[in-house]
């Protein structure tokens, strides 16, 4: 096959921008967390949470962007659930947010059961439609690309921009990294620790929740379970990889859903003699890879995994 | 609302902490019993019965607690040297292929030499393959919890193809499954017209020889010293790195037995099924446990009754068995809880 020809077809780009939109907002929901100085391992539970109450919310009568915001909620709730767990508790980061992946996960497919206790094939509903804005969408290459993919992707670029923009332009930017990095002297500024941290991890993981409800409310149109299948865990990487920036994390995601789109592209044609087995791995070995070279030069935010209690230091 | 460290805490208070974290755990599952239209007394009831109420459900409850005794004791050990090894699962499945490989034909030999040699061949290999993310750990400072999570999804791909292809049983009947093992390889079953097989005794063996290295040993004192300070063990000159690598040997072989038990005591063929997550079970098992290597055969046992329990309940009154799953998540989180508790006392002003 060749690869070459690959690049210049719009439906591989459309793809690609299409399978990034989840690993989008699950990177910047856990990059806003650790810029805060929490590690959020919860992110596969959440993303799996968000994937069903989105879904359910629609499947049982609401609107799309209803479902959005409830799965934004849920996704907050577990968010809370993980800062009360390590920032007002101090316990371990590691230990915690995989306990949070596994109460998001297996309550997800328990809530799913329950709803819908015998059913083999999953019912559908109506998803998100591609978007056709009018002068945009008209733009060669760039037009189909970018502007007809659905709202969902539309809003996971703006969200970069706003997360960028919040982050490292305004005041409440300024006390949310300080508070990733040098808590104490946050603190010595009148800054509530517990509060920003507290807030940066439901925002977050509200964030990821969305990134989970795209795949049920715009990529498929029914739930699965398990379906977010590692994308979770692929954030985390990205959020290494990006060297907690907004804008290299959307590089970051845009190159792994390429790679995504690599993989499908190559194993139907399958005129390589390799396994596409293989082809499935690159995702996971081009992370690891990513993260030794980002991680010789990363600078971790200073106070990510310590925890912070008044009066101790 | 204050948290004050406590200045001693009772033994009543640290064997307690955990019994009520998970009775805590069983009275919010309750609230999800209750949705499902049963009563959870009886559910619970049933669930205890299912699980122990015979020499069946008890040997069945024993064979599902084996594995998640390694795994459980791989994560305890990694965990006490702050070696955040979350690969358990994909060490398992190095260690089920060695068996495969090793045990469907290549080499036989009596079973009395055939069932330590693939238990060591198989640690061997998971000891070396936890390694990889070691040694970029301690070289080129990639975070250990990443690069094991993500290693377990390339081994499983690893196991997909080999059973899909190469390993793929031609009389299987297009089944995705490897040969099975010689029966040489099979462990012994251990009481008759049960499926409680030779692992169990092995797995108990491992927990008292990890607890008396971690008790009494240099080796042992070592890893707890740098889990708790790596910077103080540098200091007070022990060979740290070592430690780790030791460490990283001894969790990643733990784990992997798991798999070789598995693989040789109950299935004897490699699937892709072969583990129902034992790997990420073993870290709910290490911290149910507190990371003490005999607490872990009680919190493999207590899992493993939730997951048998809440099979034949499920089937008794119908209720979905995740309800096994978010059971087991809800009790890590009280445990961490409870743990807290024991550490610190709430001062309310």
């Amino acid at each position: 096959m060749d690869i070459l020809s690959l690049f210049l077809e719009t439906g591989f780009w459309l793809a690609t921008v299409r399978m990034a939109t989840p690993l989008i907002f699950g990177t910047m929901g856990e990059l806003i967390c650790e810029r805060a100085g929490v590690l959020n391992l919860g992110i596969e539970g959440i993303m799996a949470a968000g994937c069903m109450s989105g879904w359910t919310w629609v499947f049982l009568g609401g609107t799309l962007w209803g479902g959005v915001l409830f799965a934004a909620m849920v996704g907050a709730c577990l968010g809370l659930l993980h800062a009360v767990f390590t920032v007002h508790l101090g316990l371990s980061q590691h230990v915690t947010g995989l306990g949070i992946t596994m109460l998001g996960a297996s309550l997800s497919s328990f809530v799913f059961r329950m709803l819908l206790p015998q059913v083999t094939t999953p019912p559908k509903i109506t998803p998100f439609a591609p978007l056709d804005i009018p002068v945009l969408s008209a733009l060669p290459f760039i037009g189909p690309v970018l502007f007809s993919q659905t709202a969902l992707t539309l809003l996971a670029f703006v969200l970069v921009g706003v997360t960028a923009y919040v982050l490292l332009r305004t005041p409440l930017g300024l006390a949310l990294r300080m508070v990733g990095e040098h808590p104490l002297a946050a603190e010595a500024q009148g800054l509530s620790v517990l509060g920003l941290r507290t807030g940066a991890v439901m925002v977050g993981s509200a964030f990821m929740a969305v990134g989970g409800a795209f795949l049920t409310l715009a990529a498929f149109d029914a739930y699965y379970i398990g379906m977010v299948n590692g994308r979770g865990w692929i954030c985390i990487a990205l959020v290494v990889f990006s060297s907690w920036k907004p804008g290299k994390a959307l590089l970051g995601a845009l190159l792994f859903a390429a790679f995504d789109a690599i993989q499908m592209r190559v194993q139907q044609q399958s005129m390589t003699g390799i396994p596409y087995q293989f082809y499935l791995m690159l995702p996971y070995i081009c992370s690891i890879l990513a993260l030794i070279v980002m991680s010789r030069k990363a600078a971790y935010p200073k106070a990510l995994l310590v925890p912070f209690r008044k009066g101790e230091r | 609302m204050r948290f004050e460290p406590r200045e001693s805490v009772t033994l009543g208070w640290q064997v307690g902490a955990p019994l009520l974290a998970v009775l805590g755990s069983m009275l919010l599952c309750s609230g999800l019993i209750l949705w499902a239209g049963a009563d959870p007394l009886s559910a619970w009831r049933l669930l205890i019965k299912g699980a122990m109420g015979s020499t069946f459900a008890l040997t069945e409850t024993l064979t599902r607690a084996t594995p998640l005794i390694f795994t459980g004791l791989a994560a305890a050990v990694a965990f006490r040297a702050k070696l955040w090894n979350i690969g358990g699962e994909g060490q398992f499945y190095v260690g089920a292929c060695m068996a495969t490989w090793l045990g469907t034909g290549i080499i036989t030999l009596p079973a009395w030499l055939m069932i330590p040699f693939l238990f060591l061949s198989g640690a061997l290999a998971g000891g070396l393959f936890l390694l990889i993310p070691t040694w970029l750990k301690t070289h080129l400072k990639a975070d250990e919890v990443v690069t094991t999570l993500l290693l377990n999804f390339v081994v499983l791909l690893v196991v997909n193809w080999l059973v899909f292809g190469p390993w793929k049983d031609p009389m299987a009947m297009g089944w995705p499954q490897a040969a099975p093992v010689i029966d040489q390889a099979m462990l012994p079953i251990l009481i008759p017209k049960s499926s409680l097989h030779l692992g169990f005794i092995l797995a108990l063996a491992c927990a008292l020889a990890v607890w008396w290295m971690m008790r009494f040993t240099i080796w042992g004192f070592e890893i707890r010293a740098v889990g708790a300070s790596l910077k103080a063990s540098t200091f007070a000159g022990m060979p740290v790195q070592a430690t780790i690598i030791r460490t990283a040997l001894l969790s990643g072989g733990l784990a992997a037995m798991a798999g070789v038990s598995e693989l040789c005591g109950v299935k004897g063929y490699l699937t892709l099924d072969l583990s129902p997550g034992f790997g990420y079970s073993g870290i709910v098992v290490a911290m149910l446990a507190a990371l003490h290597p005999l607490g872990v055969v009680l919190s493999a046992i207590f899992i493993a009754v939730i997951y048998i329990g809440a099979d034949s309940m499920s089937r008794a009154i119908t209720i979905s068995n995740y309800i096994a799953d978010v059971t087991t998540a809800v009790s890590l989180l009280m445990v961490l809880l409870a743990m807290f508790l024991t550490r610190y006392r709430i001062r309310w002003k």
